[in-house]
């Protein structure tokens, strides 16, 4: 589904800022899977997942989607393969259109746009009956402009906007981290819910361990731009924190203290 | 006094045409978008050589539109494809539009006195049919204040309703949110670069048109006529947006047109109380320096109130707060 071979990625090559954060990943993601990825600040999870999303090129290496290589591609064009969501809830969203016409934009992700009326009265009824899923009443309020809302409504209906044309991949780069414990846990529900009914290959950036170990059938730990950890199925569910900890300690040269959010993991 | 007040409306219909324009690159795109000061001089000047050598006066209004879409197009490539900071992309076409303004019109101003105009068919048609001379209601222009209205009604209005179905299309829709998050919009699997350049070119089309309708109705083109566009369209349409209200879209953008007869009764009503007519733009400078700073200027007056309370309020310190 997903094939990253050798990918580097050096930010501001040639000047004294020169870091490089992808330091040659390798990663094949098969059809369904759900990875979720850790690692500390810097580490290039981010960048991971830009580059896939096409944010900014490689500096080498090559991505395939589907067998497809997408190297070349940029973000716009990528889009018609993956649904994303950010850790900021005001990027996923356009803040002066209404939530139907966010809707609508997500709705026709990838494809050419035309002359066509923005948004149909019988798509209004899917995204009604989508809405109504959330469970946050937002299926009254379609005219309502997202700006208006919480920043847990927008990330849930980024999510939603995320996975409404069913994406080859699906991309969330800390996307529950800006919320409050409990709605954080609904917009994890959320994800582990789309995520099921449509087996929708995802990865999940995270920095919350017990959430890294609940969620998904694979696991993977990133550091100074590599994948130091990489484990799945039976050898993940038996996965447990202080497992994790000690892992994370030993990658970052056993000196490094890690930071209060990963070791709550709450 | 009515044709006075006749006449001003029609202006301001007029040039409801630049501020719409000057709506969608400020407002929805969300670009400070200089060019116009160049586009509206340039349709003026094409549409005054044209019509000076002979063309359709009809023909010249498509041209200038025309020549304004590529106004427009060579500035959203300076900002998208080329990287110019979209202010710096906008400064740049306007400049280099003086010059070409200059070799289109050959000359520094072109006069259209006694030559056809758009108005010039339904001035004559209204001069026969109505007889508004017989009823004292004004002097010989009447009808060519009345027919500037109705061209300049008739082009607004079908400008807003044309955008307003524009605007609610796919493409639209994501011209749109482009204005609000790039990213989003990339992510949705839209150029971005195509989105701006296409409101760009739209904005600046609708502004060449508006120079050329102007040039017909004051009966001339000169090659500084665009000098301070920029600030009048942004001063008709923070009036059009305070006075008019931005419910839906499509009131917002009939909002453009009543923000643009207003901001022309003001000027006409400060030039009657005796503002020197040098001063107008420094007038319309302030005007925008102070609705645009109006934010600010809450924020700083509620401090202020804060801190004279907190000062002053202490003294009355036993009163019960009633
Ligand atoms: N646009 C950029 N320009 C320059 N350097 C960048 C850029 N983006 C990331 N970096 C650098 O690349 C490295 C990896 O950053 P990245 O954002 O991928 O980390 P991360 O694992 O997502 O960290 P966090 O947990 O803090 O989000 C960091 O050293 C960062 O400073
Ligand atoms: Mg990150």
């Amino acid at each position: 589904m997903l094939r990253v071979e050798n990918v580097v990625k050096i930010f501001n090559r040639g000047t004294v800022n020169e870091k490089t954060a992808l330091e040659g990943v390798t990663l094949t993601l098969s059809e369904g899977d759900f990875v979720t990825v850790i690692g500390g600040n810097g580490a290039g999870k981010s960048t991971l997942l830009n580059v896939v999303a096409g944010v900014y090129p490689s500096d080498s290496g090559h991505i395939y989607i589907d067998g497809r290589d997408v190297t070349k591609l940029v973000e716009y064009q990528r889009a018609k393969y993956m649904g994303r969501v950010f850790q900021d809830p005001m990027m996923g969203t356009a803040a002066d259109m209404e939530i139907e016409e966010n809707l609508a934009l997500a709705m026709r992700r990838g494809q050419r746009r035309t002359l066509r009326w923005g948004v149909t009265a019988s798509e209004k009824k899917i995204y009604r009956d989508m809405l109504a899923t959330l469970e946050l009443g937002l299926e009254n309020r379609m005219g309502v402009k997202v700006g208006l809302l919480s920043g847990g409504q927008r990330q849930a209906l980024t999510l939603l906007m995320a996975i409404l044309k069913t994406p080859k991949l699906l991309l969330l780069d800390e996307h529950a981290a800006a919320l409050d414990p409990k709605t954080a846990r609904k917009v994890l529900e959320l994800t582990d819910r789309f995520i099921q009914e449509r087996t929708l290959t995802t990865m999940m950036v995270t920095h919350n361990m017990r959430d890294a170990i609940q969620h998904g059938n694979r696991l993977i730990m990133m550091s100074a731009g590599q994948i130091v950890v990489d484990v799945s199925g039976e050898q993940k569910m038996r996965l447990t924190v202080e497992d994790l900890m000690v892992e994370f300690e030993r990658a970052s040269g056993g000196d490094a203290i890690a930071s209060d959010r990963m070791l709550l993991g709450n | 006094m009515t044709q006075y007040i006749l006449s001003t409306v029609s202006l301001g219909l007029l040039w409801a045409i630049l501020t719409i324009g000057v709506f969608i690159t400020f407002r929805i795109l969300n670009i400070a978008d200089m060019s116009v000061e160049g586009t509206i001089t340039l349709g003026a000047a094409l549409a005054a050589r044209m019509i000076s050598t002979g063309y359709s006066p009809y023909l010249s209004l498509l041209a200038a539109l025309a020549v304004g879409m590529a106004a427009g197009f060579a500035t959203g490539i300076l900002h998208t494809k080329l990287g110019i900071p979209a202010l710096l992309s906008g400064i740049l076409t306007m400049i280099s539009l003086y010059s070409i303004n200059l070799r289109v019109m050959g000359k520094a101003n072109i006069s259209l006195l006694r030559m056809d105009t758009v108005y010039r068919g339904l001035e004559t048609f209204l001069k026969n049919n109505l007889g508004l001379h017989n009823i004292g209601l004004g002097g010989i222009e009447l009808e060519k204040t009345l027919a500037v209205g109705i061209v300049g009604a008739v082009v607004s209005f079908g400008i807003v309703f044309l955008l307003y179905w524009f605007f609610g299309t796919e493409i639209g829709s994501a011209i749109r949110a482009t204005g609000n998050n790039h990213n989003m919009v990339r992510a949705q699997g839209i150029h971005t670069d195509t989105t701006i350049i296409i409101g760009l070119t739209i904005s600046n089309g609708l502004v060449g048109l508006c120079g050329a309708l102007i040039a017909q109705m004051q009966n001339f083109a000169t090659v500084d006529m665009g000098t301070g566009a920029i600030v009048i369209g942004l001063a008709s349409m923070i009036i059009g947006e305070v006075l008019f209200g931005k419910r839906n879209f499509l009131l917002r953008f009939m909002s453009m047109i009543f923000g643009a007869i207003t901001y022309r009764l003001v000027i006409a009503l400060v030039l009657k109380l005796g503002l020197h007519s040098d001063l107008l733009k420094l007038f319309t400078a302030l005007t925008v320096i102070f609705a645009l700073s109006l934010p600010k200027l809450k924020e700083i007056s509620a401090t202020l109130a804060r801190n004279f309370r907190e000062a002053f309020g202490n003294r009355k310190g036993g009163m019960p707060h009633a």
